[in-house]
């Protein structure tokens, strides 16, 4: 039985941009690409949490949108960790400043 | 084959049928090309084969030349017979079938090239039996045939064109026959480049004529220029100077005359039968071809006359102190070949192609000769292992005994040549000097190429008697040991001298003038096709006293300059090339060719090379062409490298990159 909350909507909404900021501001900011990956998942679920609240107003379609983001970032989780696992390997280091064999 | 019952339609359309047969006179040689060609590439030793390809499919296109001649013959065609084929070129207006066209011109030079071109192909089997390219040599001989045979029988300026560019090939790639030597190579080239402003005035007239009339088929041509050009006007003027261009080019007339001699590097059948029987005199039968052309702008007839008189005169003096027997021969056509000029600048066209036909005899059987003779000459030195040159005259002298038929027969060549009362050059070259002499009634200077025709006459008897002298009679100078492996050359040989040797001493009945009974066959015979030069601007002709008075004088002349001939070379003393004192004064002046080389070398080919050196190849090429090239790689490169500092290697700076992007994609979607 869905719960039918329009007050919660906005709140849900701010919460979701404060989310997403401090994920855009952590991958922007941090040099650790574990924070860095971690602020990429922050990301996507501050949008899950827009694509919930907005589906209050539009119908199931925004929450089965959710479990596609979740199927996807699990399966982005294993690629970026096995990544950032190899970098460690051959550098020693998941320092990003340190990763820079593209430097022209 | 000169009836001259009015040709019903019946008969022309009987003609026509073996006529449109003739593309098997190109087909032929052409597929002998490609055999012989094929056995060059894979069996050069299948000589046998070669032998009989070679000569047997000239011989074969002859067969079906005579068939066409036979059906043609009766009909006395008023029109051409027009073969088309297939359409070559069609762009906007401009329409050209490749198409052939059978009329009485096509037909006696189809004979002369079929003919003649058979008599040397039999005759290069015995010369060029020991040579290493023999297949080779045959697969360009009769690709030369066929591409002659496009030349002669194309029904329009462009298809000519074709064959006018694959002779000169053929020419090229025999003169460079034996390319080991650089000399050869070297005479190769020189022939193909000076062949080429003859092509460029060529192709100049094509443009000037298409763009005036509209039209490049002869026969559309001659319908139409009288009607589009007034007489003497500037179109008709230039374009006929720029073909002019041309034949001087291909028929080697002043100025273009100098790679002739030099073409002389090629084996001597080649001599023979593309440098003095049928490639050199392609640039007469453009002129009576395009006979209507030349009849409206008689400046530029004028102008040929000249130069084949000029021509004429120039290049007999140079024959009087030359030493190597083809070299004369070459001048001697160089010559020759300005009287045919002089014949169809006068108008005469019928007397300048009767000299080409009979030229073409004699001439041959002159090169032929020289072949044989020079043939034993190296067999001599081969067999002694000296190194004299086999070509030298100065080394032969008293052949007769050891070559009597050779012998025999380069003398009635000679008769010919020098205008010998009833051989074949006597009555062309008396026709041309008439009709010389005959228009210096209404433009004077005529009467000046008249006197230097006849100082052209004198000049060719003189060294053709030096020639025979210093040749066939007096002592042997060969060589003690040498002497004794002088022979004649094998049937295979003589039989063709035998053959031109008769067509050489008969050949004048093929235009036999009135006054001895004949009826000028070979005038009657071009009728149709000169007509519309007929029309405009008839040949003259002297009649009654002063035409035996002519005659006379050029009898006169022809017989002095051979005794003179004689005498001078019998008594001078001969001594082999090898002990010869280098000549002085004004023989060596004509020895050296006036210089003429030398002049062009230091005023047109050293300024041109030191052009193409310091300017087109240091300054336009690794300045400019390839400056270019390098600068738009430098330009790159800097931009790259201006590009490169965005790649810091830096995920961040990326990222904040990728980030603003983001930001103004949503930002200008969203406005």
């Amino acid at each position: 039985m869905p719960v039918f909350a329009p007050e919660l909507i906005g709140p849900s909404l701010m919460l979701s941009a404060v989310l997403f900021c401090i994920g855009v501001a952590g991958v922007l900011l941090r040099r650790n690409a574990i924070i860095v990956f971690l602020c990429i998942e922050l990301m996507l679920n501050a949008v899950n949490l827009t694509f919930m609240a907005m589906g209050q107003l539009y119908g199931m379609s925004g929450q089965v949108i959710v479990f596609f983001v979740m199927s996807v970032a699990a399966a982005e989780a294993a690629v970026g960790l096995a990544i950032i696992l190899s970098v460690f390997r051959h550098r020693a280091t998941v320092d990003l400043k340190h990763v820079n064999l593209l430097q022209g | 084959m000169l009836a001259l019952s009015q040709a019903t339609p019946e008969v022309v359309a009987a003609a026509a049928g073996p006529a449109h047969w003739i593309w098997l006179a190109v087909a032929l040689p052409l597929a002998g090309f490609v055999v012989n060609g094929a056995l060059a590439l894979w069996r050069p030793t299948a000589k046998r084969a070669v032998s009989i390809i070679g000569p047997g499919v000239l011989l074969a296109a002859f067969g079906v030349v005579l068939w066409v001649t036979r059906s043609v013959a009766g009909a006395h065609l008023e029109e051409p017979i027009v073969v088309h084929l297939w359409d070559w070129i069609r762009a906007g207006e401009l329409h050209i079938p490749l198409a052939f066209q059978v009329d009485q011109l096509s037909i006696v030079m189809l004979l002369i090239v079929t003919g003649v071109g058979s008599l040397i192909h039999l005759f290069s089997v015995g010369y060029m039996r020991e040579d290493e390219g023999y297949a080779r040599y045959f697969s360009y001989l009769n690709l030369f045939v066929a591409n002659m045979l496009v030349l002669v029988l194309g029904d329009s300026l462009p298809v000519l064109f074709i064959g006018w560019e694959g002779v000169g090939l053929c020419s090229y790639l025999l003169i460079g026959f034996w390319y080991q030597d650089k000399a050869n190579a070297d005479a190769g080239k020189k022939a193909f480049i000076v062949n080429r402003i003859g092509d460029f005035g060529f192709l100049v007239a094509m443009f000037i004529l298409w763009k005036a009339l509209g039209t490049l088929t002869f026969r559309e041509i001659a319908q139409v220029a009288p009607g589009a050009f007034a007489g003497g006007s500037a179109v008709v003027t230039a374009a006929t100077l720029f073909l002019i261009l041309g034949c001087t080019g291909k028929s080697a007339q002043i100025p273009l005359y100098t790679w002739l001699p030099d073409a002389m590097a090629g084996p001597t059948p080649v001599s023979a039968l593309i440098h003095a029987a049928t490639m050199v005199t392609a640039g007469v039968y453009l002129v009576a071809r395009t006979n209507v052309l030349f009849a409206l702008a008689p400046m530029s007839s004028t102008l040929l006359a000249g130069i084949g008189a000029g021509t004429a005169i120039f290049a007999a003096t140079i024959g009087l102190k030359q030493y190597d027997i083809k070299k004369v021969l070459a001048y001697s056509t160089v010559s020759q070949l300005g009287y045919m000029f002089l014949g169809v600048g006068s108008g005469a066209y019928v007397a300048g192609i009767f000299h080409l036909a009979t030229h073409a005899f004699f001439k041959a059987l002159l090169f032929l000769g020289a072949g044989s003779v020079i043939h034993a000459m190296h067999h001599a030195y081969h067999a002694t292992h000296s190194h004299e040159d086999a070509q030298d005259m100065r080394n032969m002298g008293g052949l007769r005994t050891a070559m009597p038929v050779t012998f025999v027969l380069m003398s009635l060549a000679t008769l010919a040549i020098a205008g010998f009362p009833l051989f074949s050059g006597f009555f062309s070259k008396d026709e041309i000097l008439a009709s010389a002499f005959a228009r210096g009634a209404s433009e004077p200077v005529y009467y000046l190429y008249w006197v230097a025709g006849l100082a052209a006459a004198l000049g060719t008897a003189v060294y053709m008697a030096r020639l025979i002298t210093m040749t066939f009679l007096g002592g042997n100078r060969t060589g003690a040991k040498e002497a004794g492996h002088l022979h004649e050359a094998p049937w295979i040989m003589t039989g063709p001298l035998v053959v031109l040797g008769l067509l050489s001493v008969v050949g004048g009945a093929f235009n036999l003038p009135a006054f001895i009974g004949g009826h000028a066959g070979l005038e009657q015979w071009l009728e149709p096709v000169l007509a519309p030069a007929a029309r405009i601007r008839p040949a003259m002709m002297p009649h009654g006293a002063t035409e035996y008075l002519l005659m006379t004088v050029a009898v006169l002349i022809g017989l002095g300059g051979l005794w003179w001939g004689y005498r001078m070379t019998s008594r001078a003393t001969l001594v082999p090339a090898a002990k010869a004192v280098p000549d002085t004064g004004f023989a060596a002046v004509l020895n050296r060719k006036y210089y003429v080389d030398e002049i062009y070398d230091a005023l047109l080919v050293r300024p041109l090379l030191r052009f193409s050196e310091q300017v087109l190849w240091k300054e336009a090429d690794q300045g400019g062409i390839d400056g270019t090239v390098n600068g738009v790689a430098t330009v790159a490169r800097a931009l790259g490298r201006v590009g490169s500092w965005l790649q810091t290697g830096q995920v961040g700076l990326y990222l904040v990159l990728f980030l603003a992007g983001a930001l103004y994609v949503i930002h200008a979607v969203t406005r």
